[in-house]
């Protein structure tokens, strides 16, 4: 009887005010059948990592766009470790430059989506490694 | 065997990722589970658990909010459950519960966790009750359970938990409409939320005329009836009041037979689910019942005959 979901931690770090994206995001992930819980808007990296803690999520989806990604993304990549959350898949999006991604995705980042990212390619990828992850712990 | 011992461990030494991800084995159905629960159960029945129902948008999750900041006042621990609804289309569910508690994330006296209903009835999961044990075992002192936004009055939070609290506001609905959902039968505690608005008198007089008729001279306990502002924190003391008079009353009733009788009502349940998809599931009932069908047999003559399959094969086993 058991019935894995896909259960996805949405939420946007920082201060910018804009969550129609991170809205949109969680509910196209919704209609693709995973768990979405959205969390609102100026997280602090503690209150994100300590969220995904308490809702045993399998991922951490986290978009900004007030440019303040280098330095909010590591800080709740190495809250989510300090609670023990380092295998969580992290991802990100938001309007953040070439060179930034390959930065955080060498820094324990899964992926990050730059603008003009299409909405279905965030769900594909994330249940592609949520299958692949599945298969290598059953 | 020692990932259930793990987890376990770190359960006991007050982990919440382990509380949490004992929770996830309790709402996949894992195979872990039930060891997990046996290896836990002596510290279950400690914490006092309070549902939280009314219909959509009445104010539950500010309420569970300010009650959580009120109990954390009177240094008791707490554990949410928030319970939204699952897509019956994609399986999926977006919980938003968790917004209107921010405040509390921090809060090392707090544990909140958003479930979806995953095809469960009555406004609860499957394993809503199943969670409520877990962080009981915990050592929290204090469960709140809020359901999913239900129009009817649902039985299930009643055998989930000790004391129910029924919100309702002003302008989802008089007092007539209340009784015909059934919900004066199913509260403890009957609260009007948005006292702020018009409206709120009449649905607060309504309803405590309502209680006070039908209970009165049945010796059975009168649900108070509270008004409060929970967006505005005002009232919050008394809707505690309220919540704690229910509590006195069934530790002075009896509360030990009453918990006993729900924890008869779930081994009923589990029992029922678990016979229903084995005995479904044994030999394919699909195909079968198809070729009954469509040999002009009834829906009942088929369920005739699968029950006695069924008991026949049960008799032999025995
Ligand atoms: N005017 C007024 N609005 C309130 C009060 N309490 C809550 N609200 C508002 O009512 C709306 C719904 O509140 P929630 O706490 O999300 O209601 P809910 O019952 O949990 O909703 P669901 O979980 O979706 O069924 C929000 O916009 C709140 O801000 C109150 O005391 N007065
Ligand atoms: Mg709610």
């Amino acid at each position: 009887m058991t019935e894995q979901k896909i259960r996805v931690l949405v939420a946007k770090p920082g201060l910018d005010g804009h969550d129609r994206g991170a809205k949109t995001v969680a509910s196209i992930l919704r209609d693709r059948g995973m768990e979405v819980i959205y969390t609102g808007l100026h997280q602090t990296p503690e209150m994100i990592a300590e969220a995904a803690t308490q809702e045993d999520v399998d991922v951490v989806g986290l978009s900004i766009l007030s440019g303040a990604h280098m330095e909010l993304f590591p800080r709740v990549r190495a809250e989510l470790v300090k609670r023990g959350m380092g295998h969580v898949l992290l991802v990100g999006g938001g309007i953040i430059p070439n060179d930034d991604m390959k930065k955080l995705e060498a820094d324990g980042f899964a992926k990050l989506f730059g603008p003009g990212t299409r909405t279905d390619d965030i769900g594909v990828y994330i249940e592609t490694e949520m299958k692949k992850r599945r298969a290598h712990s059953a | 065997m020692s990932e259930v011992r793990d987890l376990a461990a770190r359960f006991r030494a007050g982990h919440k990722a382990a509380l949490a991800r004992a929770i996830s084995w309790a709402e996949n159905g894992d195979p872990s589970y039930p060891e997990f629960l046996r290896s836990v159960y002596a510290s279950v029945g400690r914490a006092w658990r309070t549902g939280i129902t009314g219909p959509p948008g009445a104010g539950k999750s500010t309420l569970v909010n300010e009650l959580a900041k009120n109990l954390r006042a009177r240094d008791r621990t707490v554990g949410i459950l928030a319970v939204d609804p699952s897509s019956p289309i994609s399986g999926g569910a977006l919980l938003g519960d968790r917004i209107r508690m921010e405040e509390r994330t921090s809060d090392a006296g707090v544990y909140i966790r958003s479930m979806a209903s995953r095809g469960g009835h009555g406004g609860l999961s499957r394993a809503s009750s199943d969670a409520c044990d877990v962080i009981d075992a915990f050592g929290i002192d204090e469960v709140l359970l809020e359901t999913v936004g239900v129009g009817q009055a649902e039985y299930d939070v009643v055998s989930a938990t000790d004391t129910v609290v029924v919100v309702l506001c002003p302008g989802a609905g008089d007092g007539i409409q209340a009784m015909k959902a059934g919900i004066l039968e199913v509260a403890d505690v009957l609260v009007v939320n948005k006292v702020d608005l018009p409206g709120s008198d009449r649905l607060l007089m309504d309803l405590e005329e309502s209680a006070h008729i039908r209970h009165a001279g049945t010796g059975r306990w009168i649900p108070p009836v509270v008004g409060c502002s929970a967006g505005k924190s005002q009232g919050i003391d008394e809707v505690l009041a309220a919540m704690d008079s229910h509590r006195d009353h069934l530790r002075a009733t009896g509360l030990a037979a009453v918990r006993a009788a729900k924890r008869v009502a779930q081994v009923q349940r589990v029992l029922h689910e678990r016979l229903a998809v084995q005995l479904w599931g044994a030999g394919g009932q699909g195909e079968r019942v198809r070729a009954l069908l469509e040999a002009g047999r009834t829906p009942y003559d088929v369920v005739d005959e699968l029950a006695e399959h069924f008991t026949s094969a049960l008799r032999s086993r025995a």
